[in-house]
Parts: C-alpha cells; structure tokens; sequence
C-alpha cells in the first residue's frame, strides 16, 4: 500500500498541493483524476520522488520513502514501474534492449535469461516479435504497450501511469487500460494511474481520488462517481457531450 | 546571479556524476559506443581542418619571411611549434566543441524533455552518472589521440603546401620540424586536450541535463553549451599556459 500523510509542495509563491492524504491499495487500480494543472503530475512526481515534498510524507508498504537517503531510496525504485505519457522509451535502443534495460542494471541474469523474460513481457503486452524493432518504428499504442512491458520486466510492486491514453485513438486506449487492469489483478500491484479520460475513469477506476486546487476533493469508486452531488465533479464528470447525453437517457 | 547559480549546480552536477557509479561493466560498453561517437566519427573533420592548418601556417610563415638572414628551415620549426602548442589542441578543441558539444547538449536535453531521464531516475538509476560519466572518460581518454593526430597531419600538410610551391626544400623543412624540439610540449599539449575534453563534454552535458521545455529549448541548450564550453577552454588555455609553460 501506497500512503501519502499531509504532503505539500509549493514553487516559489504558487502553492500546488495542500495537505494531501491519500491511501493506494494493492490489487485495485488507483484513479487520480482531474483538470489539467490541478496538481496531479506533481503528485504523483512527489510520491515517485522525482520532486521532493516540502512538508508530509510518503509510505511504501509502511516504509517512509520521504526521509530516505538515497541508497535506501534505490531500493524501492526498484519495485517502481513508470508508464510515462509520452512513454519515455530510449530511443537509441531495440524494444528488447529497453525492455532488458533494467534487467541488465539490477540482476545477475544471462543473457538468454533476460531474452527470455524480455519475450515474456513482450508477449504479455501481445507484441510478440518486435524485439528488433526501435521504438521510432513502432506506433504511439505499440510504445505504450512496450513501456508497459518494460515497467513489468522487474516484477515491480508499484506501477504509475501518467495519462496512459493520451494520444490514443479509443480501441487502442480501451486496449491498454484493460491491460493495466489486467496486469495490476495478475500481480497484486498497487497501481496509480493519472487521467482524465472519462472511459478510463468507467472502465478501469476501482479507487478514484478527484484532484482540484491542489486538495483531495472527493474520493469514491467509478460507480459513486456517477451519483455525487458534488458540483465540482458534476462539471468534470458530464463535460463531454458524450457523457451528458448519457446523463440525459439515465435520467 | 544566474550565471552563479548555474556554477554551483554545475559542480553539482559534477558530484553527482562522479558519486555512486553504476556497476562497472554498464559503463565498458558505453565508453565504447562514446570513442565511436566522439573519436571515430570526428576523424574525418578533425583530418580535414588540421592539413588545412598547417598548410596555411606553413604559407603565411613563408610569406612573411623577408629578411634573407631567417633560414628557410625556420617555415618548418614555427609550422611544427605553433601546430603542437596551440593549433592542434586549442582550435581542434574548439571545432570539437560545436560537434561534439552540441550533440551532447541535444542528445542528454531530448532525454531530459521526452523524459528518458525521468524514467532513469524512476528505476533507481544514477542519470548523470550513467549518462555524463562514459562521455566524460571516452573524451578524456580519445581526444589526446585525435591531437596527436591532427599534429601529424597539420605538419603533414605545411610540408606539402611548402615543398610543392618551392618555398622550401624537403631537407630544409625536415630539419626545421626536428630542430629544438622539447618533448615537453607534447605533454603540455595533451595535458590542456585532456582538460578541454573535460570541459566539452562537463559543459555541454550540463546544459543538456537542466533542459526544461520542448524542441525549441533543447536547440537553446545546444547553443549554450557550445558558446560556454568555448569560453570555458579559451579560459583554461590561458590558465593552463600560465602555470604549465612560463
């Protein structure tokens, strides 16, 4: 379980988060939605430690990552998986190349070794055959998936996902949201995911947690999300034509 | 302030860098890839503008020679001098700074935006120390040969520019590049390579690394590192001239 204790972060005179708590429980996929620059990269930033908070703390499985050093710190990451919204993939690398990449830094493994959980990841992710590919020659959703294959290479305990669908037409969002699911149930993951694509919200949030001026505004699941009376996600939620026609045949 | 600021993060940065390495076997195949990179692939322009060098050196020596008393074999000694001691490592630095200094600048800044660098960080990596670290020794250690052989060739071409236009004998030149020669100079010229290999990549690779923003800031950090590591070594020759050679 992920737990995050009255963090805050500010930059210069603008503050970004205020008093932030928040529990991400493993075997669920954790929702943190929102507007755009309400704060949810930066926390997500904060609890991954990209970004240092300026006060409160941040627990993995009861151990305070926060006041770490940072050796002890290496240690946690490396049970972290990042699926980054534009991928983030090392372009000067082979899909297998990227997906060995952290097999090569942190394990004794042979080379077939590694080849062998690279094709596995890669065959989890349905992308058998790539491994020679570079990620230039691959598609906006192939990459997705291959960063998916990359972040899972480790067995990781955590997995982040910042905006997993942006860019993505809908079959192939749907795609990679059922395999973040998919992939969180299998291994027992405490997963975080960033959005603010409502189908993911519907199809995926087991937990959610709304994200507005820096607060947590609201928590709930992707059916209590529907009945709020909370106007703020009122506005979120049916901001879509798509979605207020929806509210209109509920109704 | 800005700029002050900008020297204490890049020592910084150096620290970084040079604390807690990766495993040693992650880095031999990097600097590997690096003297490819930043040997290998500079051969060509590095050849190019040395002949160049000391064809023009050679010329304009010779045609400032008046007085009958200079002997000819002084065209070969200045050409042989001025090559070692400051054409080839000095302007050979220099040129080496745009080429390679950009492409180190552009290449660690497009990490930085399309966060590659993130994602190294996130999985416990050392970024600076896995990516500026191979850089950093393969120049140190590949830029030396490459002065050296800008030197042979810079000579190569003075010889040639002089003895095909008559200006001066093969014997006479031959003579002139052996005569007075003080070893010492080598190592004060690989010694100031090795230094400016140091700032090139140290340099450009910081501005590389603090790249905020897209395609136009990483074109911003690419020319900043080139102007500021060129700075950089003009200041350090001189430095270096001061306590190595006087």
């Amino acid at each position: 379980m992920i737990e995050v204790k009255g963090v805050n972060k500010s930059f210069g005179e603008k503050h970004v988060l205020h008093d932030i708590n928040a529990e991400f429980h493993p075997g669920k996929v954790n929702l943190i939605i929102g507007q755009s620059g309400q704060g949810k990269s930066v926390l997500t930033k904060c609890i991954v430690g990209l970004m240092e908070v300026d006060t409160g703390s941040i627990h993995f499985d009861g151990r305070d990552f926060s006041a770490m050093n940072r050796r002890e710190r290496r240690e946690i990451r490396k049970e972290i998986g990042m699926l980054f919204q534009g991928s983030a993939l090392f372009d000067s690398m082979t899909v297998e190349q990227n997906i060995m990449f952290p097999l090569d830094m942190y394990t004794s493994m042979t080379k077939e070794e590694k080849i062998d959980r690279a094709n596995f990841c890669l065959k989890r992710v349905n992308l058998e055959n790539t491994n020679h590919l570079f990620p230039a020659e691959c598609s906006g959703g192939m990459q997705k998936r291959i960063a998916i294959a990359r972040a899972i290479s480790m067995n990781p305990k955590y997995l982040f996902c910042d905006e997993p669908n942006s860019g993505l037409d809908p079959r192939t969002s749907i795609l990679i949201d059922n395999l973040i699911k998919e992939i969180t149930y299998e291994y027992n993951m405490t997963t975080v995911v960033i959005t603010h694509d409502m189908n993911s919200v519907m199809e995926i949030g087991d937990k959610i947690i709304f994200i507005n001026e820096g607060k947590v505004w609201w928590e709930g699941d992707n059916k209590e999300i529907l009945t709020t009376n909370n106007p703020e996600i009122i506005d979120f939620v049916y901001a879509s034509k798509f979605m207020k026609n929806l509210k209109g045949k509920l109704s | 302030m800005n700029n002050i600021q900008n020297i204490g993060k890049y020592f910084i940065l150096l620290k970084q860098v040079l604390t807690q390495p990766e495993r040693f076997r992650v880095y031999t195949k990097r600097v590997a890839n690096e003297w490819e990179t930043i040997g290998l692939n500079s051969m060509g322009i590095v050849g190019i503008l040395s002949v160049f060098m000391g064809a023009v050196i050679a010329l304009q020596t010779a045609s400032n020679m008046d007085s009958p008393l200079l002997p000819k074999y002084t065209i070969g000694y200045i050409t042989r001098s001025s090559t070692i001691l400051e054409f080839s490592p000095t302007i050979i630095s220099l040129i080496l700074a745009g080429k390679v200094g950009s492409n180190i600048a552009s290449e660690i800044g497009t990490m930085r935006v399309t966060e590659q660098i993130d994602a190294l960080d996130i999985m416990g990596i050392n970024s600076a120390s896995y990516l500026i670290l191979p850089k950093l020794v393969a120049a140190v250690t590949i830029l030396p040969f490459l002065i050296i052989f800008s030197m042979a060739l810079s000579i190569m071409g003075g010889y040639y520019a002089v003895t095909l236009s008559n200006l001066c004998s093969h014997e006479e030149f031959v003579y002139g590049i052996r005569a007075f020669f003080e070893p010492s100079n080598i190592t004060y010229a690989l010694v100031k390579t090795m230094c400016f290999a140091f700032i090139i990549v140290s340099v450009s690779a910081f501005y590389g690394y603090y790249t905020k923003g897209g395609a136009l800031d990483v074109g911003k950090s690419s020319t900043q590192g080139v102007v500021w590591s060129t700075i950089t070594i003009l200041i350090a020759n001189f430095i270096l001239t001061q306590l190595i050679l006087l």
